[in-house]
């Protein structure tokens, strides 16, 4: 395969932090010893399985640990999409006789959404993407197998009210799982959930480990066939993540507040100097990496193509750049503008001045996009 | 929402076939050109303009006045400001 000339320039900029971010030296160090020291299937009794099982154990208590539940609570998946599939999969095989239906917000990731499928009742959000918790209890009357609610989305970063919405599905005696792929390792998520689900990829983890903790008292069955609770679980991939969750959790709120600032910095001087575009989602009670905002008339792909060229990746909810053409349901959902939509979220990698150089070419970016399309001066 | 009650539209922009943001940009032109208080029914069969249109109505000042239905796409309408 012919291999492209290296790009002359800085490296490019990772912007695009919701996604997944790259592994960091502790887990690649994990990694690496792991395939090893931990490459034997830890249910052989031999040294090399035992030692495996070892490691196993070690991980998973740590990995527990960072999410603030018990060993035996964790179930390892091979991946978040699967973990959050396993929630709502596993809740409703549980709790037959509560029937299929699932109540989950509007903003819901799409792996939560496919999961739930045609039995789901989506319950509104206001213009900033958050539900009321009072239409949320509306909701879970009649029953319900279970209620989904992100701890805030990869998209727009908005707080859910997960207190107030686990106080409901209690009243109402449904559990409620939260998907904390985004707050999960930034931030503590509200208590009260019965599951909770988390992906290793956003912090540095590999792609193959997610995570699905099922509080103790939960009617939860695991949706593989026979008697197993987990499947593939890949020893070394599982140590990375834990390794590198550790790393992610030992900035602590420091970074977090880092964090916060630089998408504080995103969000003002976007909507000051690009003319003609809404920053969307709650100012201040969101997760601290995640801001989206759409330039009226550009369209999205053009924008992502000239943010590129320049030496930014960011990622987008337009339709244009979905695979399925369709626009973003949770852009839809807060009734904002589709069309030239730019999402960028920040990781413990993104320095002040990534943010600065990005901040100082995307007017220019816009104008190109909006100068090529002929729609200047609407 | 059905076109029942809905004022009937002065101006038609058949956007049908052309993807999100033409829809938009085709309202704003003839937005500058149209007198206050013309009705347009922008007709689009691109998802992205059912959201986008009210959307940019909002940003902009415009009457969004709902959805009436069209044999292909959905003809979206508005009263300018």
């Amino acid at each position: 395969m012919p291999h492209a000339a290296p790009a002359a320039g800085p490296a490019p900029v990772l912007l695009d932090a919701a996604a997944g971010v790259p592994m960091g030296p502790q887990a690649r160090a994990a990694l690496l010893a792991a395939l090893d020291d931990g490459w034997a299937d830890p249910a052989r009794l031999h040294g090399a399985g035992r030692r495996a099982r070892q490691l196993l154990d070690g991980a998973r208590e740590a990995l527990a640990d960072g999410l603030g539940v018990r060993p035996d609570e964790l179930v390892l998946a091979p991946g978040g999409c699967a973990a959050a599939r396993w929630a709502v999969q596993g809740t409703r095989l549980a709790r037959r006789r509560a029937g299929p239906r699932v109540v989950h917000s509007a903003v819901e990731h799409s792996c939560v959404l496919h999961a739930v499928g045609d039995d789901g009742t989506a319950v509104p959000v206001d213009r900033l993407g958050r539900v009321d918790p009072a239409a949320f209890a509306a909701a879970l009357e009649g029953g319900a197998a279970l209620a989904c609610l992100t701890a805030g989305s990869h998209e727009v970063g908005t707080r859910q009210p997960v207190a107030e919405v686990a106080g409901a599905c209690a009243a109402a005696g449904v559990p409620l799982h939260v998907d904390a792929a985004q707050a999960v390792p930034r931030e503590p998520v509200p208590a009260g959930w019965s599951l909770l689900t988390a992906d290793a990829r956003t912090w540095g983890g590999p792609a193959s480990v997610g995570l699905l903790a099922v509080r103790t008292g939960t009617r939860w069955r695991s949706p593989l066939p026979g008697t197993a609770r987990e499947e593939g679980v890949d020893l070394p991939a599982v140590l990375a993540a834990a390794v590198g969750l550790q790393a992610a959790q030992a900035l602590g709120p420091a970074e977090a507040a880092r964090q916060r600032g630089l998408v504080d910095r995103v969000r003002a001087r976007v909507a000051a100097e690009v003319p003609d575009v809404e920053v969307v989602g709650d100012p201040v009670d969101r997760l601290p990496h995640v801001v989206t905002f759409s330039c009226l008339y550009a369209e999205g792909e053009a924008l992502l193509t000239a943010l590129d060229r320049r030496g930014f990746r960011v990622s987008s909810g337009s339709s244009c750049t979905a695979d399925t053409l369709e626009p973003s349901h949770v852009l839809v959902a807060m009734g904002v503008l589709t069309h030239g939509n730019v999402r960028v979220s920040v990781h413990a990698g993104t320095t002040a001045d990534d943010v600065d150089r990005f901040l100082a070419v995307l007017p220019d970016a816009v104008a190109e996009v909006r100068r090529a399309a002929g729609v200047e001066g609407l | 929402m059905s076109a029942e009650g809905l004022p009937p539209p002065d101006v038609v922009l058949d956007c049908l076939g052309r993807p999100c943001p033409v829809p938009v940009v085709e309202l704003a032109r003839a937005a500058q050109r149209l007198p206050a208080g013309t009705v347009v029914e922008v007709v689009s069969d691109d998802p992205a303009a059912r959201a986008d249109v009210p959307a940019f109505c909002r940003m902009r000042g415009h009457a969004y006045l709902g959805e009436a239905a069209r044999d292909v796409g959905t003809g979206l309408r508005v009263r300018v400001a």
